[in-house]
């Protein structure tokens, strides 16, 4: 055990005095957390577009104050003729066009019906649909206060509510995302690099001809890397929960439980990875390409999984940052308890249990 | 035995098939310091790292100390001490950190086994907390070898220890081997400089996978079976050129200031220098040498 320690020590002096790797690995979360909050978004604000206005009525002016009263839009011009929409959507001026008829307010009176056209830029067709559906929100929204001064006998309103997430912030869904991409990162990388670090300098050769059993040497390489994740893990909540007002709606502790299975299972992996290679470029390569490129694609961050092509969702199952991202989204972000990630939780203790399995299993206790 | 190697084979499959190791047989006394000479690629390492259970023979047995190489693998790893020919500590690490980690990891203390490692660690308390890796060559091997002694091993291995390092370190770790073989400590050493041969009790000059033979320096160099001459003149190129076309000379080296020259059997050295000085040399010494050890290995190789 006081080897087992004083590796673990020794093994804290190679990550803390090597500034620039530590600066890295803590300043990454911190910078994605910040770039995602800010900068990154696919909310959509403060979108410039032009209303070409033939009725010039009542209503249609109320509406277009409407729409430009919403945080989401932002009037740039206003046009003359039908001739003006193409020319204002090429040169990008406006990302779409909203065109009120004539005698907009009079039909809509007389015949309680009246046409309002969307000229929008497909060039994008995610944001064409969403200023679609807001645009659509907020003329239901006027047309239920014209109908209630007309007050028509039958009406149903619709009553929406986001739940969890009332808002619709984006950072409910990228902070567990970035969690589990920064911790498999960390982890499985650098674990992985170090322990190579050290068959490619050689020191293995020594370690070996030790009587320390070359699996401590390993396994106690790995708990430095626990500590210093559990340590940015909070980093990311602190700064998610004080910067961007993402709530920990569930309990704080079964987060860190779920989170410290999610590290033991990637931990074991980058153990694995270092089992198969004898060069840290080609570690850093695997864990780059064979696992940041899943982490992001199947985790259902950034692209949901629902929506994916089933051999692509069949696939996702075996990448466990799915099933991490999905806890604790359910934790964080809904509140739920034990009851609820039950699949998850045990599917991560799978991961774990099977990654250290075959690294032991694939461990060499010779050079060759 | 301290050291027994029987029939030891070792080949590695890459792009052809290379033979490390052929056959090798020998054995160390307690005690010992056992020179392996030979140049770089005749199989040194692969052979330390055979006896230091890192990697596996297709063929043979070995025994360290008794035990068996491959079934005993554990407990060899406890009692022996291993320096590779690579620096391997941690360039990270002080002086002192590297030597407390391997202390440690051993199950052991500085303290408990400073008199084995006091004469070396002396040198490197002045840098005790310098980074291993600003040291200088001679220093990082004196950190190894303290690192190597520090559980006060049975058997040590150490493979080039001097390579790269100056004349004067050189000399003063073959007085440090000499000290440690005084406390009982069985040493196998390495290295590809035959005037370090002179230093061990007996020796074995391997090449391309092979032992050319096994014996003490001094047996070594009495089996050397013709005379030995020193030639000298004031052109050394030309005279060597002319010594190698010359129908009685059978080798001739260069070895600093002079050629050593091997004559066929009942050729009387004064004709050489007759015909050196016919050809216009001047200045032309022929003379009887003792062989060193280089000429015994360069003699083995030719044979």
């Amino acid at each position: 055990m006081k080897q087992f320690w004083a590796f673990v020590k020794k093994e804290w002096y190679h990550i803390s005095r090597d500034y620039r790797t530590l600066l890295v690995l803590i300043g990454m979360p911190i910078v994605q957390i910040l770039i995602f909050g800010y900068a990154l978004s696919n909310e959509v604000k403060n979108t410039r577009i032009a209303i070409l206005d033939f009725a010039g009525d009542s209503y249609s002016k109320e509406l277009t104050d409407k729409i430009e009263a919403s945080r989401y839009f932002e009037t740039v011009t206003y046009l003359r003729s039908m001739n003006e929409i193409d020319r204002s959507l090429r040169s990008g001026e406006a990302k779409m066009v909203v065109v009120f008829p004539n005698n907009f307010t009079q039909q809509l009176v007389h015949q309680h019906e009246s046409q309002l056209q969307l000229v929008t830029d497909g060039s994008n067709p995610n944001l064409s649909a969403t200023l679609i559906n807001y645009i659509n929100a907020i003329t239901r929204d006027f047309q239920t206060r014209v109908i209630n001064e007309v007050s028509l006998p039958y009406t149903i309103h619709v009553q929406t509510r986001m739940m969890y997430n009332p808002q619709l912030l984006g950072a409910f869904t990228f902070v567990p995302g970035v969690i589990a991409l920064v911790l498999m990162l960390i982890c499985t990388m650098m674990t992985s690099v170090s322990i190579v670090k050290e068959k490619e300098l050689g020191n293995m050769e020594i370690l070996l001809v030790s009587p320390m059993h070359p699996l401590a040497v390993v396994f106690s390489k790995a708990v430095p890397y626990i500590g210093l994740s559990v340590g940015i893990l909070s980093i990311i909540l602190l700064l998610s929960v004080f910067l961007l007002g993402v709530p920990i709606s569930g309990s704080i502790i079964l987060l860190y439980v779920v989170s410290l299975i999610f590290i033991i299972s990637a931990l074991a992996l980058g153990l694995l990875i270092s089992t198969i290679t004898n060069s840290q470029q080609v570690a850093m390569m695997i864990s780059l390409m064979g696992l940041m490129l899943p982490t992001m694609m199947f985790s259902g961050f950034m692209f949901p999984i629902e929506s994916m092509p089933i051999p692509l969702q069949w696939i996702s199952n075996i990448v466990p940052a799915k099933w991490y991202f999905f806890s604790i989204q359910s934790i964080m972000i809904k509140g739920l308890g034990m009851e609820a990630i039950l699949k998850e939780f045990l599917t991560l203790c799978g991961f774990a249990i099977f990654f250290l399995v075959l690294s032991v299993r694939n461990f060499k206790v010779r050079m060759a | 035995m301290s050291i027994q190697i029987e029939n030891i084979s070792k080949s590695f499959v890459g792009d052809r098939k290379v033979s490390a190791l052929q056959n090798i047989s020998f054995q160390v006394e307690p005690g010992k310091i056992f020179g392996l000479i030979g140049p770089d690629g005749a199989g040194k390492t692969t052979l330390f790292r055979i006896l230091t259970t890192l990697i596996l023979a297709d063929e043979g047995q070995a025994t360290v100390q008794k035990y068996d190489v491959i079934k005993d693998y554990q407990k060899i790893r406890r009692i022996v001490g291993y320096m590779p020919g690579k620096f391997s500590l941690y360039q990270d690490l002080s002086v002192l950190e590297n030597l407390k980690f391997f202390a440690t990891i051993f199950g052991t203390t500085i303290d408990e086994n400073y008199n084995l490692i006091k004469d070396i660690y002396i040198q490197l308390e002045p840098f005790r907390d310098r980074k291993a890796g600003a040291l200088s060559g001679g220093m990082k091997q004196k950190l190894a070898l303290c690192c190597a002694l520090v559980h006060r091993p049975e058997v040590l291995f150490l493979d080039e220890p001097t390579t790269g390092v100056d004349v004067v370190s050189r000399a003063e770790f073959w007085d440090m081997l000499k000290r440690l073989q005084t406390k009982g400590i069985t040493i196998l050493a390495s290295t590809p400089y035959m005037d370090e041969a002179s230093m061990c009790d007996e020796i074995a000059l391997i090449q391309d996978g092979q032992i050319l033979s096994i014996n003490t320096p001094s047996g070594l160099i009495s089996e050397f079976d013709s005379p030995l001459y020193g030639v000298s003149a004031d052109d050394m190129y030309n005279v060597m050129n002319d010594l190698r076309d010359h129908t009685s000379v059978v080798s001739c080296n260069t070895f600093g200031a002079e050629h050593h020259v091997q004559l066929k059997p009942d050729i009387d050295p004064t004709v050489i220098r007759k015909d050196l000085e016919k050809s216009g040399h001047e200045n032309v010494r022929v003379e009887l040498i003792t062989p060193t050890i280089e000429d015994c290995f360069m003699n083995l190789m030719q044979q």
